[in-house]
């Protein structure tokens, strides 16, 4: 089922001095988000990702285009029914916004507060929350006294305080190490499992990408140039963006000195062989290329997790007869891809 | 020795009740001061460009008025308040006057404090709280004063001991008060004890209200 919908979508800033340019920082998006998925937006500083979230719940107006969420536009609403509707959108920040003059708790309670909840009630769903993101410990600490993922998770659950079905992370994991950052990628997992809540990760990091998104979009100067399901972008990007991203990640391809380096040492012609769970395992194109009678050697790669799938780069240096090796190469294009490493 | 001992005796009971009279001075003109100042400083805050109540003219008409009256001189302005006074509280001299002299003075200078203690307050958290479907008024009750409350405290802490300050000067419109008893029988009647124990008890004043301010600020800043 649809869930979020957003059609032409343009966000138009007034210039900057008067006579400039207006700065566009969303250009006509369109994207369709499912109810449960994961959807990772990905793009460098300044792509307009993070303007793109605000128009989802509103915090920014768009300046045209129609933004449907469960069937409703929400562009058009009144301030008082947008702030409604914001009750059922959690969001998480980059540097976390936890309120630094209430307790954890409290913090929690914040939306319940807004959504008129009563003391009690509100008290024990905030403790229930901080027990779902393992920080029922802390609940009467003050958020300075907690570290970077804590406080995070404690967004997390504030954002999660009033039941919301969609929940937005504005560069979540942008502020904290590798290890932290693992932690709270395995809660919002958890928070898409158990409670099905639909997740937006903004992001400029593919491997958060990688790790929970179930489908992608890359976006650059304003415009989302490429979308798919997120295994299809990984393993066949079509934009030179969504390649610079992937290869943040997939570094098994050989460049600069390190490949000059491979060549000193191994002669005859190199190939990169990609192998997905869908192409011919890695025992048959070796088979296939001895079968063909060809010298080769393995001189470079790894194997790669996708959203839990596997994506390969093996690069080859074949050595032979030069129509054996064209030959070869050809049998071996029909199982899967192969590109010319260019010399 | 001993004659300097006998005449702070003597002058003890005046020194007291002029103690009580600038105090009571100041914490009039704190209260009314205060929440006029506090509102202003809010409105500038809240009307400003990206405030969360974006309102150009009010911005404008509040800034203009605080820039014009602030600069001038406490001494100058108590006086050219007069006029007003009489019509406000019905008498251009006295304490009544003094009172309300500062307490507008003491508005336009607390409405620059409010609001540069608010802009402090990380705009992060503000947005949290609108993506949490929380108004403007909410906000401003349950983030944005909450959250700039210790340097608030500070602040006017800082702004109380301007208070002292400017009740002294009231003299000049026949107000009363500590600072004025030392101007008046001590400096202009040449007896430099009458101004060093006037100046010895303000000063012992203005350290509990600094120390009680920063306990203040200490404890809601929990640090």
């Amino acid at each position: 089922m649809l869930h979020i919908i957003l059609k032409d979508v343009t966000k138009e800033y007034p210039p900057a001095k008067r006579g400039g340019n207006p700065v566009i920082a969303v250009d006509s998006v369109s994207l369709e988000i499912e109810q449960g998925d994961v959807y990772g937006i990905i793009g460098y500083s300044g792509a307009g990702k993070s303007t793109l979230v605000r128009l989802i719940n509103a915090l920014e107006p768009a300046s045209s285009g129609s933004i449907e969420i469960d069937g409703v536009d929400i562009t058009s609403l009144s301030a008082g029914k947008q702030r409604q509707m914001r009750t059922g959108i959690g969001m998480i920040f980059q540097r976390f916004n936890l309120l630094g003059s209430r307790s954890v708790r409290r913090n929690v309670e914040y939306p319940l507060e807004v959504a008129g909840w009563k003391g009690k009630d509100r008290k024990d769903r905030a403790l229930e929350l901080l027990e779902f993101v393992g920080l029922a410990d802390k609940a009467d600490n003050f958020p300075e006294q907690l570290s970077g993922g804590q406080q995070q998770r404690v967004g997390i659950a504030r954002a999660l305080a009033a039941n919301p079905a969609i929940l937005l992370a504005d560069e979540a994991t942008s502020a904290l190490d590798p290890e932290t950052t693992d932690e709270v990628l395995d809660l919002l997992g958890k928070v898409n499992r158990e409670l099905g809540v639909t997740i937006v990760v903004i992001t400029h990091e593919m491997d958060v990408i990688a790790r929970i998104a179930t489908k992608v979009a890359v976006m650059e100067r304003g415009r989302v140039v490429e979308s798919g399901e997120t295994y299809n972008v990984f393993t066949n990007p079509q934009t030179p963006t969504a390649r610079r991203f992937v290869r943040t990640v997939v570094r098994n391809l050989p460049t600069g000195d390190e490949l000059a380096e491979l060549r000193a040492q191994h002669q005859g012609r190199f190939f990169t062989i990609s192998f997905t769970d869908e192409g011919a395992t890695e025992a048959r194109v070796f088979a296939a290329l001895a079968r063909a009678g060809v010298d080769f050697n393995l001189v470079h790669g790894g194997v790669d997790s996708i959203q839990g799938r596997v994506y390969g780069l093996l690069t080859i240096a074949v050595r032979g007869d030069a129509s054996r090796v064209r030959e070869a190469l050809s049998t071996v294009g029909s199982l899967v891809k192969v590109e010319e490493v260019s010399p | 020795m001993n004659d300097i001992t006998t005449q702070i005796a003597e002058l003890m009971p005046t020194l007291l009740e002029q103690t009580g009279i600038m105090m009571w001075i100041v914490a009039l003109a704190l209260f009314f001061g205060g929440i006029a100042g506090l509102i202003l400083g809010l409105l500038l805050y809240v009307t400003r460009k990206g405030g969360i109540l974006q309102q150009p003219v009010v911005f404008w008409v509040i800034s203009i008025l605080v820039n014009t009256f602030r600069p001038v001189p406490f001494i100058i302005f108590i006086a050219a308040v007069q006029p007003l006074a009489r019509v406000v509280v019905g008498t251009g001299i006295g304490s009544d006057a003094v009172v309300f002299g500062i307490s507008i003075a003491a508005s336009f200078f607390i409405a620059r404090l409010v609001e540069q203690n608010l802009m402090a307050v990380d705009p992060g958290v503000i947005e949290a709280a609108r993506a949490m479907g929380a108004g403007p008024w909410r906000i401003i009750r349950t983030v944005i004063l909450p959250e700039a409350l210790g340097p608030l405290l500070l602040g006017y802490t800082f702004a109380i001991i301007a208070l002292v300050d400017m009740s002294a000067v009231a003299g000049i419109i026949g107000g009363e008060g500590l600072g004025n008893y030392a101007v008046a029988y001590g400096y202009r009647q040449f007896d430099p004890v009458v101004t060093w124990a006037a100046l010895f008890i303000i000063v012992i004043v203005v350290q509990v209200i600094q120390a009680l301010g920063n306990l203040l600020a200490r404890r809601v800043l929990r640090r």
